[in-house]
């Protein structure tokens, strides 16, 4: 079983693109989308060293869900923000925030989370990979928002990736 | 009925919210303020439109729709990715380094290993 | 109903495109100008997506697809080639 399936996770999403992509819940097109999911992780095997260390995938969907509704928030903010704020009251920031999470996918993570919702953007990472550096668009209290990432990310994060 | 509103609302705020990333793109000062507006704003005004579609696709009685949802879930990934490179650009071209808070252990964010003389870092960040 | 709103959105989506064709054209940095060629991409596919509702047909979506595909390794191209000078390494 692991032989055939080396990526359990690039398999069930290779399926789950191929049925979107085909549009239609057809026998046929999931014997293709069976076929593709088997023969695309054995061909490139040897260029995916490991599999992603997710320790808690149901608490992967919850996060997503809260990911979605702080996008929203985040869009209202920034909204406000670009139309009525003048431009020389803006006050924008620079955050540095000490990472806690070792595993390259749980950073990427977080560093999208952290560019979709509000008012701040990952620029950069630190050379030996232990912070981020975040623009964030109005911020008079640049520390809050590092604490507020802290807590309200990298903990659910870091119990997902079981860190 | 109750679709219909629904789907003009989400059409209605779809199109606000690309105007104003657009807005924000024109509006602000400094680069890194504006890639703000365009990677939230556009990228929520699509999705909002691509709900619109597949509420529309079902109202006229297909049945459901599931491009959209694939459209949606390239876009939402690729917005940071885009971000993200934009500003390792304006980082490595334009904004001034000094303003830079320094990083918590090391000593050097990634995009200053950087430079014209060492163009290969030795830890690949991105 | 409906038909009002499409018409409202589309004039906010072509109005987009006009705002960020003058940011293209007043940019100051290759950076702006790819920011700038990126959201034009999105608000494009905004577009079709709309065009799609519009003439109620899926056909556009393969349309919508390859643009979001092409536009995102377009611009991540135009980054590498700023940040690297090579796009291939």
């Amino acid at each position: 079983m692991r032989r055939l399936f080396p990526h359990p996770y690039l398999t069930i999403a290779l399926v789950v693109l191929w049925m979107l992509l085909v549009n239609r819940l057809a026998l046929g097109s999931l014997v293709m989308a069976l076929i593709l999911g088997t023969a695309i992780p054995l061909i490139t095997a040897r260029w995916w060293p490991g599999t992603p260390p997710v320790a808690r995938p149901m608490a992967l969907i919850g996060y997503i869900a809260l990911v979605i509704w702080d996008v929203i928030i985040a869009n209202i903010q920034v909204a406000k923000i670009v139309l009525f704020m003048p431009t020389s009251q803006i006050k924008s920031a620079w955050i540095t925030v000490p990472l806690d999470l070792t595993s390259p996918e749980a950073i990427t993570l977080l560093a999208g989370t952290i560019t979709m919702t509000p008012g701040t953007l990952t620029a950069d990472i630190a050379s030996d990979g232990k912070s981020l550096l975040i623009h964030s668009l109005h911020a008079p209290d640049p520390d809050a928002i590092r604490d507020d990432i802290k807590a309200r990310y990298e903990t659910r994060l870091k119990r997902i990736f079981d860190e | 009925m109750i679709l219909e509103v629904l789907i003009s609302a989400t059409l209605i705020i779809g199109g606000a919210f690309a105007l104003i990333g657009s807005y924000g793109l024109l509006r602000l000062k400094d680069p890194f303020q504006r890639l703000h507006a365009p990677t939230k704003g556009s990228t929520l005004g699509v999705g909002a439109v691509l709900l619109a579609s597949a509420l529309a696709h079902l109202s006229r009685g297909q049945g459901a729709s599931w491009h959209e949802i694939l459209v949606t879930l390239f876009i939402f990934l690729t917005a940071p990715l885009t971000a993200l490179f934009l500003a390792r650009v304006h980082l490595h071209r334009a904004a001034p380094r000094r303003d830079l808070p320094a990083p918590a252990t090391s000593t050097r964010w990634a995009s200053a290993d950087l430079t014209l003389e060492n163009p290969q870092p030795e830890r690949e960040s991105l | 109903m409906i038909a009002y709103a499409l018409t409202f959105a589309i004039a906010c989506f072509a109005l987009a495109l006009l705002l960020n064709l003058i940011r293209l054209a007043t940019a100051k940095t290759p950076g702006d100008r790819i920011l700038a060629v990126d959201t034009m991409v999105i608000n494009v596919i905004g577009l079709i997506v709309l065009y799609g509702i519009k003439t109620a047909s899926g056909l556009n979506f393969e349309a919508a697809i390859l643009f979001a595909m092409t536009g995102f390794v377009s611009t991540v191209a135009f980054a590498k080639f700023l940040l690297r000078g090579n796009i291939i390494e």
